[in-house]
C-alpha cells in the first residue's frame, strides 16, 4: 500500500542565542502516515505554542525537520526535484488562518486563479481556463459570477476564505493543510467553510490536515485528533472518543474550556484552573508537568504513550497499566 | 432597582462617498447594575458602532444622529467634552477589540496605569496610586511585578488582563468589552472570561460583551441582544434565546450553532448580510428570511415587547392593530 505522506521521527527544535543556544522543542519525535487511497480528515489540535503551525510549515516544505524525515509518496520531501518536485508543489496545498491578509489586493479574483493554472500549465486553451475557474468556484459554493472580476476588498471575509480553499482546489490537490481556516469568519459563515471542506474530502478525495485550537469544530469535520502539547502528543485517536471521554488531563483542560453553546453545559467543571503556560520551565519529564494537579513522583520522566482503546491513546502515566504504544505505531490509533 | 444604563433610541450615521449608511438605527437598551448583556451579530451589524456611540468616540465621517445615553442618571450626550473626558473610565469604561494592540510598548505597564488615574484626579498622592494600580493588577490575577513590565514582555492573554485591570482602576459602572478574547485559543479565553466575570463582581458593575461567539455568550451573559444590519431584532435573556428564540433571524443564529449532539450537520444562514449603503426596504432581514410576508417588504418591523421581558422587532409578533 502507497502511503502519500510520511513522518518518520520528525523533530524540529528551534534554536536562539548565539553563544549560548537556548533551543525549544517545536515538534518532538512525530510520526504518521496518510494512505493514499483512503482521504481522512485528520484534526491537529492545541493551544497556542503547541507546535501545530510547525507541523504545517514542515509538511509543505518551507522548514527542515531537525532530525527525521518527512516522505510525501515515498520520497523525502527535502530532496524533490524537478519534475518531482512540481507535482509535491501541485499536490500539497494549503489554507490560511486570516482571509484579509493573503491576498494581493491589486490583482482581481481571476488574476489569483489563473496563475496556479498557467504556471502548472493545467489548462491548453482560455476558455479551458475559463471552465476550470467556474468549475471549482462552483465546488466551493460560490457563484462565479459574484466573484470573477472582483478585488479582494470587494468580497467578504467568507467569500474570501471561499476563493482560497478554491485557488488550492483548482490544482486538484492529494493533500490540503488548512491552517485554522475559520478563526477570522463570523461563525454564521463557519459552517458553510466546513461543509466546503467536508465536500472536498468526500467528492474530490482530498485527505485534509485540519490545524485548529477550536475543538467544536474538530469534531464536527473531523475523523481522528491528534492534540500537541509543546511539540508532544498528548492524546490521540477517534474524535468521537477523545472529545467524549478525554483522558489526558491537558486534553480535558482544553475540552473543558470549550463554551459550549449549551446552558446545561457550563465552564470550569473540572478540577484543573484554566491558567496560561508559563514558557519558562522546560523539563526533562511530561511537558504538562507544571500545570498538572496530579502530577505524582514518574511525572519526571518523558510518559510514553499507552494504548486505551483500538483507537485511544495518551501520554500520560496515570494510564500506565496499559499497554505501551511505540511513538512509530502513532497511526494505528488514527482511525482514517 | 434603577438600570444604570439606558441607551434611548441611538442612531449613527456614517456619510461616505457612496452615500450615508445607517450603521446604527434607533437602538434602545436598558441595563440594570450588575446585569451581563451581549451583543450578537456578523460582522457590519453595528455592535462596535453601538459600543463607540455609547463611549462618544464616533469619529467623522461618522455622527451620532439622535438618542441618549444615560448612565447613572446622568444623559452622556448632554456632557461637554470636558466632562465627557472625566466621565470616560470613571462611568463608562470602554475596552477595545484588541487591545491587546493598544498599550503603550515603550513605557511600563505601571505608568499607563497611573497615566489614567492622573488623567481623573490630578491631586492623587502617589502612594494611593500606587496602591489602586496594584489592588486592580491584583484583581486581574496578575503579579505585582508586571508593573514594570513593558507589553511585550507579556503574553496575549496577559495584555488582555492589563488592559481590563486599566479599564476597572476608576470603577466604572458600565464596562464594555468588544470581542475580548477573539484572538486567545480557548484555556485563555476562559481565564480572561472568568476575570472579567470576577472583578464586575467586586465593583458592581454592568458589562456588556460584544462579539460573534454564540458559544461564549451562553456561558457568560444574563442576556443577549441580536443585531442585524443595525438594528436590534431580539433582546432576550439567555435562557430563552438559546431554547425558544422569536426572531427568525435569532433562530436561524441558533440552529446554525456547532453542539455535540448533531455532529457533521452544518446549516448556515443562506445569503449575505446585506451592505448599508443599500439596505433592502422594509425589515432588512427580509431577503434571507424563510417567514418574510408582504408587509416585512414594506415595512419597517418595531420593537415589540413579549412576555418574559423580551423585545422582539418581526413583523411575526408584531401588536394586531
Amino acid at each position: 500500500m502507497a502511503h502519500l505522506l510520511e513522518f518518520r521521527n520528525v523533530t524540529k527544535v528551534y534554536t536562539r542565542g548565539l553563544l549560548s543556544k537556548i533551543s525549544t522543542t517545536a515538534l518532538a519525535d512525530l510520526s504518521l502516515t496518510l494512505d493514499d487511497d483512503k482521504p481522512t480528515i485528520l484534526t491537529v489540535a492545541g493551544e497556542s505554542g503547541s507546535g501545530k503551525t510547525t507541523l504545517a510549515m514542515l509538511l509543505l516544505g518551507f522548514i527542515a525537520p531537525t532530525a527525521g524525515q518527512i516522505l510525501y509518496k515515498g520520497q523525502d520531501i527535502s530532496k524533490l526535484r524537478g519534475p518531482d518536485r512540481m507535482t509535491f508543489r501541485r499536490e500539497v496545498q494549503a489554507v490560511f488562518q486570516d482571509p484579509f491578509a493573503v491576498f494581493n489586493p491589486f490583482y482581481t479574483v481571476d488574476h489569483l486563479l489563473t496563475v496556479p493554472i498557467s504556471y502548472f500549465k493545467l489548462a491548453k486553451s482560455k476558455k479551458e481556463v475559463r471552465s476550470m475557474m467556474n468549475e471549482t468556484l462552483k465546488a466551493v459554493g460560490l457563484h462565479p459570477d459574484d466573484v470573477l472580476g472582483k478585488f479582494p476588498h470587494q468580497l467578504s471575509g467568507g467569500q474570501r476564505q471561499r476563493i482560497n480553499v478554491a485557488r488550492a482546489l483548482v490544482l486538484r490537490p492529494k493533500l490540503l493543510v488548512a491552517d485554522e481556516p475559520v478563526s477570522m469568519v463570523d461563525a454564521s459563515l463557519r459552517a458553510s467553510i466546513l461543509e466546503t471542506l467536508r465536500g472536498l474530502q468526500r467528492d474530490y478525495g482530498v485527505s485534509i490536515i485540519y490545524i485548529t485550537h477550536d475543538l467544536t469544530t474538530a469534531y464536527h469535520i473531523a475523523k481522528s485528533i491528534i492534540v500537541l502539547y509543546r511539540g508532544s502528543v498528548m492524546e490521540a485517536g477517534d474524535v468521537d472518543t477523545i472529545i467524549k471521554h478525554p483522558q489526558h488531563p491537558y486534553t480535558r483542560l482544553l475540552i473543558d474550556s470549550i463554551p459550549w453553546p449549551d446552558l446545561d453545559r457550563r465552564w470550569g467543571e473540572t478540577e484543573i484552573k484554566a491558567k496560561e503556560s508559563e514558557l519558562s520551565d522546560h523539563g526533562a519529564g511530561c511537558k504538562f508537568l507544571a500545570r498538572c494537579p496530579f502530577a505524582f513522583a514518574s511525572c519526571s520522566a518523558p510518559p510514553p504513550l499507552f494504548r486505551l482503546g483500538d483507537y485511544h491513546a495518551t501520554s500520560c502515566y496515570q494510564h500506565r497499566a496499559n499497554p505501551g504504544l511505540p511513538a512509530e505505531d502513532l497511526t494505528r490509533v488514527l482511525p482514517m | 432597582m434603577a438600570p444604570v444604563l439606558k441607551v434611548v433610541d441611538l442612531q449613527v450615521s456614517y456619510y461616505t462617498d457612496a452615500g450615508r449608511a445607517t450603521a446604527l438605527a434607533g437602538a434602545s437598551l436598558t441595563l440594570n447594575p450588575g446585569e451581563k448583556l451581549g451583543l450578537v451579530g456578523e460582522s457590519g451589524s453595528g455592535k462596535s458602532t453601538m459600543a463607540l456611540a455609547m463611549m462618544r468616540m464616533i469619529k467623522p465621517p461618522g455622527r451620532i444622529e439622535a438618542g441618549q445615553v444615560i448612565v447613572d442618571g446622568a444623559d452622556l450626550r448632554a456632557l461637554s467634552d470636558a466632562q465627557m473626558l472625566q466621565a470616560r473610565l470613571s462611568k463608562i469604561a470602554y475596552i477595545p477589540q484588541g487591545a491587546m494592540n493598544s498599550l503603550n510598548p515603550v513605557t511600563r505597564i505601571g505608568a499607563q496605569m497611573t497615566d489614567a488615574i492622573r488623567a481623573h484626579d490630578k491631586t492623587a498622592a502617589k502612594q494611593s496610586i500606587e496602591e489602586r494600580c496594584q489592588q486592580a493588577l491584583a484583581s486581574v490575577d496578575l503579579k505585582p511585578s508586571v508593573s514594570k513590565m513593558y507589553a511585550h514582555e507579556l503574553s496575549g492573554g496577559m495584555k488582555q488582563r492589563v488592559c481590563i485591570a486599566i479599564g476597572i482602576l476608576l470603577k466604572p459602572k458600565v464596562i464594555i468589552c468588544d470581542e475580548p478574547t477573539s484572538a486567545l485559543d480557548v484555556v485563555t479565553q476562559r481565564q480572561v472570561m472568568e476575570t472579567i466575570d470576577r472583578v464586575k463582581e467586586q465593583i458592581g458593575a454592568a458589562v456588556i460583551l460584544i462579539g460573534h461567539d454564540m458559544g461564549l455568550m451562553a456561558q457568560f451573559v444574563d442576556k443577549v441582544a441580536v443585531m442585524y444590519a443595525g438594528r436590534l431584532m431580539e433582546v432576550s435573556a439567555v435562557r430563552a434565546m438559546f431554547t425558544d428564540p422569536k426572531h427568525p433571524y435569532a433562530k436561524a443564529l441558533i440552529r446554525s450553532l456547532p453542539r455535540l449532539d448533531n455532529k457533521g450537520v452544518f446549516q448556515g444562514i443562506p445569503g449575505l448580510a446585506p451592505s448599508l449603503l443599500r439596505l433592502p426596504a422594509g425589515c432588512p432581514f427580509n431577503p434571507r428570511c424563510a417567514q418574510a410576508m408582504d408587509i416585512c417588504r414594506t415595512d419597517i418591523p418595531r420593537l415589540t415587547a413579549l412576555p418574559g421581558e423580551r423585545t422582539v422587532a418581526c413583523h411575526l409578533f408584531a401588536e394586531k392593530v
